[in-house]
């Protein structure tokens, strides 16, 4: 059986070849224009960021140096006094790792429930009044947008040193960065329940707590899950401007050259870092397959 | 219409026996939960022995800095052009450590995605090594880059790199490791060797996602490069450490709100650009 192959005439088949590079010629002087532009604002900003080449090939050796010279003495002929020389603090900076993930976790559960206050009134779908979600949307992009370390400088001096302005700063940070992304969960529900509790005489309450609520909660939970992976290592470095934790002794070692301490308190803070994201990742997945096997 | 009376609700509980029985298992794990949580933080403040006493005082020396920050003012003109200098150096700190790090990331997310290499060893050699470069702050990336090339924008544009490097290696390892497999698949049956398939199955697919991802950590990175100042690592986090420790509270606010607009501006400009990239839809 013969079959016939469809082929266009000579001039629509060159017609459509044309076509095809034109529009290929296109896409490439598109990328090509990207390209430019990147590569003339990196050079802009090479040049306002004081990059300098020179400086960084003549001066790179001192960092795998630094890592070189944080790095504890160890031989296998001794090799169980080596560590307990290196790690010669570990009660202390155990303690001080436990007050910092205390400070993570006071920070992340207050600014979790101020966010969970707010995020309602910041959802256009359960408030009417215009005004209101535009102030607590601003107030939260506020209370977001000023870096936390910024916060924590300011609250050392009204609250002196210590822990408590570390707690707090996180719990300002936290209350904004959550409350928005609450707020977007709260704003994507279903209408349909919010609905039901409004028509059959729920008070405004009643509306977010039977009808929002319920449907929320677990992401609620897992965002400020993944928040407080974000907020150990913030809290780890609140000790850089004195807010307690680890971040005091981190600091003194690096600026009083005591390397080895460097190394051990860097591995400290790597390793309580790597543990708890572990630990929130599996909270997260069986919360996340709770709710799949319930549906 | 609201005849919800209390014999009426005893009738329907006894027809859906089930909606209306106590589940006191369940109950039992909610006040567990809760009693946990709130035994945590009690424990928490012993611990940290919080000063109660501090706290009320604070919060009044707290309102008289606002009272003081008002009105923001930066002072002369000649301190709005260093400020603004500052800022430069922030927005340029954030833009050569996001462009930095996703360039220097791209090859080694590759290695670390399970799709493209397959050997079981590289993978997790280089998961475990990205995620001890994540657990390293940008602050103390920032400490050590100064120790290195000396103080001023160009460790703070090191220490950005370095701390994004991690970031990007592990988000777009997984966006690579969740690609859609058939164009790869194509490409290999129609003759392509394995560089191929990554480079005209996999890439396009996963280039506009990285592409998004860069963008959003554009702003964040902004927020970083505004504090690691505080370290000696340029920007305007040097100035504002500095006008707070003299107690210079005008000038705060302003650096402030200079830093506000500056992230919102780029906020929107990322948003927009990610928007042109990949659609409404891809964002979320």
């Amino acid at each position: 059986m013969r079959t016939a192959v469809p082929e266009f005439p000579e001039a629509r088949l060159r017609e459509l070849a044309d076509r095809y590079a034109a529009a290929i010629a296109a896409k490439r002087r598109r990328v090509w224009l990207g390209a430019a532009v990147l590569i003339a604002v990196a050079i802009a900003a090479g040049w306002m960021g004081e990059v300098s080449l020179g400086n960084f090939v003549e001066n790179f050796w001192r960092f795998p140096a630094y890592f070189i010279s944080i790095a504890p003495k160890f031989s296998f002929a001794t090799a169980w006094s080596d560590l307990a020389d290196w790690l010669w603090g570990l009660r202390r900076w155990a303690r001080l790792l436990g007050d910092t993930l205390l400070i993570a976790y006071m920070g992340t559960l207050s600014g979790a429930l101020c966010g969970f206050a707010l995020c309602f009134l910041a959802s256009a779908n359960l408030v009417k009044s215009g005004t209101t979600v535009f102030v607590t949307r601003r107030v939260l992009e506020f209370f977001r947008t000023v870096p936390e370390i910024v916060f924590a400088l300011i609250f050392v001096l009204a609250f002196g040193l210590g822990p408590l302005p570390g707690v707090l700063a996180i719990a300002i940070h936290t209350a904004g960065a959550l409350g928005k992304q609450f707020a977007e969960v709260v704003e994507n529900i279903d209408s349909k329940p919010v609905e039901g509790v409004a028509a059959s005489g729920g008070s405004w309450v009643q509306v977010v707590r039977f009808g929002a609520l319920p449907q929320v909660l677990s992401n609620f939970v897992s965002y400020a899950l993944l928040r407080f992976e974000i907020n150990v290592r913030g809290a780890a470095v609140m000790g850089f401007v004195g807010a307690g934790g680890i971040g005091q002794d981190l600091i003194e070692a690096v600026r009083k050259f005591y390397y080895t301490d460097v190394s051990a308190i860097l591995l400290l803070i790597v390793l309580t870092v790597m543990l708890i994201d572990f630990l929130t990742e599996q909270l997260r997945h069986r919360l996340l397959g709770l709710e799949g096997s319930t549906r | 219409m609201s005849s919800f009376s209390f014999e009426n609700r005893a009738g329907i509980a006894e027809r859906y026996p089930d909606v209306f029985r106590t589940d006191w298992w369940q109950r039992g794990r909610i006040a567990i939960l809760v009693g946990g949580a709130v035994g945590l933080f009690l424990l928490g403040i012993v611990q940290l022995d919080i000063p109660f006493n501090r706290l009320s005082q604070g919060m009044v020396r707290l309102g008289e800095f606002v009272q003081l920050m008002l009105p923001p003012n930066p002072g002369s003109w000649a301190e709005v052009l260093k400020y603004l200098h500052a800022l430069g150096e922030t927005v340029s700190i954030a833009f050569l450590g996001t462009l930095g790090g996703a360039l220097l990331a791209l090859p080694v997310s590759l290695l670390a995605a399970r799709n493209v290499v397959a050997n079981r060893i590289i993978h997790v050699l280089t998961r475990r090594g990205l995620d001890t470069i994540r657990g390293v702050d940008t602050l103390i990336w920032a400490l050590i880059w100064v120790g290195v090339v000396g103080l001023g924008p160009f460790a703070g544009i090191l220490a950005v790199i370095c701390s994004d490097f991690g970031t990007f290696g592990k988000l777009f390892s997984e966006a690579i490791e969740v690609a859609d497999k058939n164009p790869a698949e194509g490409v290999r049956s129609s003759g392509g060797n394995h560089l191929h398939s990554v480079r005209f199955g996999l890439l396009p697919q996963v280039f506009p996602v990285l592409l998004s991802q860069v963008l959003y950590y554009f702003e964040s990175n902004t927020r970083s490069a505004t504090i690691i100042g505080i370290v000696g690592a340029g920007g305007i986090g040097l100035q504002l450490a500095e006008q707070i420790r003299v107690l210079e509270w005008q000038k705060v606010l302003f650096l402030i709100l200079l830093i506000l607009i500056t992230v919102s501006s780029i906020d929107w400009i990322s948003g927009k650009l990610r928007f042109a990239i990949i659609g409404r839809r891809a964002v979320a």
